[in-house]
């Protein structure tokens, strides 16, 4: 193993994410109640998708400057890792809203009818959907250099759409989901108390350092591919 | 002042009340069986984190070898 000292450290921030966060005092909330947890889990998937693509991003832009192979692989591992943790926030965020969400004086199907409308729901699949063309772009190009050219282009433009899709819009808009018009969904002091943060901030960079641990093994994998292709 | 004295009670009160009322997994928390749930998740972490390090361990020896 290289350079393992980052990969200890995420693993133990998540082992105790796991156990404090099931232990720890959580404010007596009547309608999300014992899901508040959801928290150290749903949240940080979001965080740690958005750190990724930040560095696949940076890599685009390295690639584009210097023309070196390396940058290009790392970007899109990157971008594969952070369109992953994307996929399972919305995934856990599908289930924390049907159990927190529906409205028991309508019926399921009203009900949602209005989640449906959820601006963060809408934004954040614009956005998924944005790098999922990223992938079906790069795979669609055979030559080597200009698909790493055009798909670095183009995660340039699927990072700047992250900030109408996810950072903006969904935050003008009222919505059940916290941090709509009355400030951020992750960060807001109000939100949560000052007991689960502590295990809140560990918890996203213990997510985060698994993330990138993914990543890079698949970036050496996919040089040991390549090199065994230029052989 | 004695009505203001009165009326914070009872705004304490009905805060306290709610927050009683809620209802949360204590009975989980009391009989210990949230231990069982952290057993199962920590284990499914284990799993992970050790298939990703033998993973790691396999790509360095490959890298190694060339």
């Amino acid at each position: 193993m290289r350079k393992s000292w980052w990969k200890i450290l995420g693993v133990l921030l998540l082992v105790y994410t796991f156990i404090a966060g099931l232990l720890i005092e959580v404010p007596r909330n009547p309608q999300l109640q014992e899901t508040i947890r959801n928290l150290f889990f749903h949240v940080c998937m979001w965080f740690g998708m958005m750190i990724l693509f930040i560095v696949s991003f940076v890599r685009a832009i390295m690639y584009l400057r210097t023309n070196k192979h390396i940058h290009d692989i790392a970007s899109r591992q990157y971008a594969g890792v952070g369109i992953l943790f994307g996929v399972l926030g919305y995934l856990t965020g599908a289930i924390w809203m049907s159990y927190t969400w529906i409205d028991s004086n309508k019926s399921v199907f009203n009900s949602f009818d209005t989640i449906a409308r959820e601006p963060k729901l809408i934004g954040a699949a614009i956005a998924l959907l944005v790098y999922a063309a990223y992938l079906v772009l790069r795979d669609s190009i055979q030559d080597m250099d200009k698909r790493a050219r055009i798909s670095a282009v183009y995660n340039i433009f699927a990072f700047a759409m992250l900030f109408p899709s996810i950072w903006i819009i969904p935050r003008l808009l009222d919505s059940l989901h916290p941090g709509g018009s009355e400030g951020n969904p992750a960060l807001d002091p109000g939100s949560a108390s000052a007991n689960m943060r502590l295990v809140f901030y560990p918890a996203i960079a213990g997510w985060t350092l698994i993330g990138v641990w993914i990543a890079t093994l698949k970036i050496r994998m996919k040089i040991l591919y390549e090199q065994k292709l230029s052989q | 002042m004695k009505k203001m004295i009165s009326i914070l009670a009872l705004l304490l009160f009905t805060f306290f009340a709610n927050a009683q009322d809620v209802k949360m997994a204590d009975a989980m928390k009391e009989n210990g069986k949230i231990y069982v749930v952290i057993a199962v998740i920590l284990t499914i972490l284990a799993g992970l984190v050790l298939y990703l390090v033998r993973l790691d361990r396999k790509i360095s020896k490959l890298e190694k070898n060339k």
